[in-house]
């Protein structure tokens, strides 16, 4: 195992402002550098990805006076992934008189963390949250109201207070249409440029600094070279990784990977959240998976038959011969548990056989006992177009027959390490959105990544980027730097090796089967036998795919063969580093399972004494081991606990 | 099932493109239309018949509005209220011969295959589709009380997913429905009222600019539209434009 990878140097200093974390933030904005209005159109800012976190931080940016130059792969920046978030947004208004509070929601967001991040992020995360409901509303965000006229709200993921503002299903779409609509008024106003299908392929790092990227324009083909004072990258999860997904088609880990690559830290890459309420996979062609709403959990229950060779069909099956396995097992939460509990209890059945659907890989969801009692009227009012799609999907009648649901991979809590002002490890290179690591620690409450990526994007990163601009603008450097030219070079060499052979498999083949060993081994539940064999198993498909990848047309034309390659080869490097960095947490936390480490009845075991750090991994070279860099985390606000949901 | 798609192949502008009828056997009910474009693009790669078949479509849960092509002369096909990417094979039937081609419109060129350009709808929204609220300087959220009839109204016009098939759908290639989605949503809200005026005529002006038709309510948009976006949103906009105008007369 030491020979997976070497021990580096400690964080020592993630930049967190000294003093009680209440006033952190203000000690932090009142330390800053300003810059001012005048001195701020000569600075400028490449923002990476035009979902929450990319739109509003470069709508924000104009308007502060920065030239800003937005990309994203996208033919709109208004179809980002964050459009597809359906819950809700969390923010500690208290509206509900019900004992909210910035500090309860920092609590609830660290205590569902497990306890494994950075305390002053969490803490700043819901300071702002209030800010970003009156923003979004100002902008005619149009969350759902009372009759009164007033904001409504509701309690969401087995949360105690309601603070969590919605938009019927549509929270991310209408919350990102207000972000690209601001951004869109900047680009009228022409402090922003932006560029869509294009995609990042490489970071350009000159004299210690982050000073621009090189993009490929994904009509003419077209290697551009773009140069700023600053990149923030805003590119989103790296989910599909495991080739099924909620995540959109096009999510990938490239921007991200490719900053790693020249030198940027990448934090808990293992983290990943596993959702219990998707609709199961139905064949090897399939090439998404569709999430339905864990509200669906209030009045739906879960079974499975007792017996593994059930054939009759659900209706047919008594009560008596059913396994309400999440109301027997936690009966105080019942079907509300935790989503990574319940995606691991789904897949514990599934594993005996006992699970429902083609190929065995799902489990009940019954709603015929909240029709008995509430009427059918108002399971349509509260869940109708949840319905309908999934009849949509499936051809079947939740009415009548009980919904079938299997988790799948969700949102990934690992990132690029950020210090307090959302730096990462190469200055000049902030990252922000999902595509950090920073507050959510091993696991994300529901509805908070909605209020992170808009956090970052509206309140964060603009009031500490300045701190960096300030010293700008830096030495004005053009494609002809030597930098420039070899960074260019190897994404046209990258390209051409991906075109040149004419192998035997698609790209896609090769992506499903990397999928597969990620979900097997690295999913809900991992141990030492399974990540190592992983491990292995990646690296001889990643040399497959460079000798046996067959990419048809050529890097001059729109060529969707090609940018998907270039996606999957990425994966291929960040899935070997998720496992090792699974493998060498030998606790379970969080989202995190190690069958090695639960208690005598079954549950996630903790290590706080050995693994309350951060695991933010260096790149270290091809074929070199990855190095660890630990970033303790001290709890002086909170008392660490153990998670107990029975 | 066994079917046959006829597809539009188009390599780039520059050229003309023509149907090419492709077979696809063993197709499962279950699978969604994109998904059977995919198994044919894997066949197509390993075949070396053809190059394959560039579509657009990212999210494949009718949200996005990235996907959508012309399906047996319907946008997004057979199925009301679903995008392409939500539509099944189980709307077909084996032996079927489904002719697929992509939006057509000259405000929309093809880029390739069933891609087109839509940039013209942000330029659209650069031209009004906002509301003037720089961040940091909002109110508390709860002083403007906003009666649930008018939220629930705007926010259905808000549903709008700026995928195009009104367009593709018009006659006269027209975007007055995803225009009026835009001026309804944020018309209708008290915060939109104090740029009412210049965001129906921003819109407007670049929606012809554009090279869009007019509207002469035919109704074929909002029947192919995926979310259902009523066709009086288009009444409001052209009532927003005439309010407009006379107050700049005035």
């Amino acid at each position: 195992m030491t020979a997976l990878f070497t021990e580096g140097e400690r964080i020592h200093d993630a930049k967190v402002p000294a003093g009680p974390i209440v006033g952190q933030w203000d000690a932090r904005r009142f330390e800053a550098k300003l810059i001012s209005p005048a001195n701020r159109r000569k600075l400028s800012v490449i923002v990476i990805g035009t979902g929450l976190a990319g739109a509003s931080a470069a709508a924000t940016l104009g308007e502060a006076g920065y030239r800003v130059t937005s990309f994203c792969y996208q033919d709109s920046p208004r179809r980002a992934h964050s459009i597809a978030a359906q819950g809700g947004i969390n923010a500690a208004k208290d509206y509900r008189n019900d004992g909210d509070s910035v500090r309860r929601l920092f609590y609830d967001t660290i205590k569902g963390g497990d306890f494994r991040s950075r305390e002053a992020n969490t803490y700043r995360l819901a300071q702002v949250s209030a800010a970003i409901i009156d923003q979004a509303v100002a902008q005619g965000v149009p969350f759902a109201r009372e009759y009164g006229g007033l904001l409504d709200n509701r309690s969401f993921g087995g949360v105690q207070v309601s603070r969590t503002f919605y938009a019927r299903g549509q929270t991310g779409q209408q919350l990102l249409l207000g972000a690209y609509q601001a951004l869109e008024r900047q680009v009228a106003d022409g402090t922003v440029t932006t560029h869509t299908r294009h995609e990042m392929l490489e970071l350009i790092v000159i004299d210690g600094r982050s000073r621009g990227v090189i993009v490929r324009d994904m009509v003419t083909g077209e290697i551009e070279t773009h140069f700023a004072d600053a990149v923030v990258l805003a590119s989103g999860g790296y989910g599909n990784v495991y080739y099924l997904s909620t995540n959109a088609m096009g999510c990938n880990v490239t921007a991200t990977w490719r900053a790693h690559r020249n030198g940027a830290l990448f934090a808990n890459p293992c983290f990943t959240q596993i959702h219990p309420t998707c609709i199961p996979v139905s064949g090897d062609y399939q090439s998404k998976l569709t999430l339905m709403s864990e509200s669906l959990r209030n009045d739906g229950r879960i079974w499975v038959p007792q017996r593994s060779d059930e054939n009759r069909a659900p209706g047919d099956i008594p009560e008596s011969e059913r396994d309400y396995y999440l109301e027997v097992n936690y009966p105080a939460f019942g079907n509300l548990v935790p989503r990574d509990v319940a995606s691991r209890a789904a897949k514990n059945v599934c594993d005996q056989g006992r699970g429902v659907g083609p190929g065995g890989r799902g489990v009940y969801l019954d709603f015929a006992d909240a029709i008995a009692r509430l009427g059918r009227h108002t399971i349509v009012e509260r869940y109708g177009n949840l319905f309908d799609m999934y009849q949509q999907i499936t051809g079947e009648d939740p009415y009548e027959v009980p919904m079938r649901i299997y988790p799948a991979v969700h949102y990934v809590m690992g990132g690029l390490w950020v210090d307090y002002d959302l730096q990462s490890s190469i200055p000049g290179l902030f990252v922000i959105g999902e595509a950090n690591f920073s507050d959510h620690g091993a696991n994300r409450l529901g509805a908070s990544a909605l209020m992170q990526g808009l956090a970052d994007g509206y309140f964060i990163l603009p009031n500490t980027i300045n701190d960096y601009l300030a010293a700008g603008p830096f030495e004005e450097v053009d494609h002809t730097h030597p930098v420039a030219r070899s960074r260019k070079a190897a994404v046209l060499q990258r390209i051409e090796v991906l075109l040149s052979g004419n192998g035997a498999r698609t790209v896609d083949s090769f992506h499903r089967e990397l999928g597969h060993i990620m979900w097997e081994n690295c999913g809900m539940e991992r141990n030492e036998t399974g990540l190592t064999d992983a491990i292995h198993r990646i690296r001889t498909l990643k040399k497959e795919f460079w000798s046996d990848v067959r990419v048809t047309g050529v890097n001059e034309e729109l060529n969707q063969a090609l940018e998907r390659a270039g996606r999957v080869a990425d994966f291929f490097e960040l899935a070997e580093l998720m496992c090792i960095d699974a493998l060498h947490r030998t606790e379970s936390c969080g989202s995190h399972f190690r069958t090695e480490s639960q208690t005598p009845d079954g549950e996630a075991l903790r290590h706080d004494d050995e693994f309350s750090y951060v695991a933010a991994w260096g790149f270290a070279g091809d074929d070199l081991p990855p190095v660890l860099h630990r970033e303790e985390l001290h709890f002086t606000d909170v008392q660490m606990k153990q998670r107990s949901y029975k | 099932m066994n079917i046959t798609v006829r597809v539009w192949r188009q390599q780039n502008p520059a050229v003309t493109g023509r149907m090419v009828a492709y077979r696809i056997d063993d197709v499962s009910p279950d699978m969604s239309f994109l998904e059977m474009l995919d198994v044919l693009n894997e066949t197509l790669t390993m075949s070396g018949e053809d190059d394959p078949i560039a579509f657009d479509s990212d999210c494949r849960e009718g949200i996005c509005g990235s996907c959508g092509v012309v399906i047996d002369g319907i946008a997004h096909g057979p199925e009301a209220l679903v995008a392409t990417c939500q539509l099944q094979m189980r709307s077909f039937a084996d032996g079927d011969v489904i002719d697929v081609e992509p939006w057509r419109a000259a405000a929309f060129p093809i880029i390739r295959d069933l891609i087109v350009d839509r940039s013209s709808f942000d330029r659209i929204i650069q031209a009004g589709g906002y509301i003037s609220a720089p961040t940091g300087s909002a109110p508390d959220a709860q002083t403007m009380l906003i009666a649930k009839d008018d939220a629930d109204l705007a926010f259905d016009a808000a549903t709008c997913i700026g995928c195009g098939a009104c367009v593709a759908a018009c006659p006269n290639g027209s975007a007055m429905l995803f225009a009026g989605a835009k001026a309804s949503h944020l018309g209708l809200l008290p915060q939109g009222q104090p740029e009412r005026d210049s965001r129906a005529l921003g819109i407007i002006n670049q929606h012809d600019a554009e090279g869009f038709g007019a509207c002469t309510q035919i109704g074929e948009c909002t029947a192919v539209c995926p979310k259902g976006i009523p066709l009086d949103m288009i009444s409001r906009l052209n009532s927003d434009v005439l309010s407009a105008l006379r107050h700049h007369k005035a």
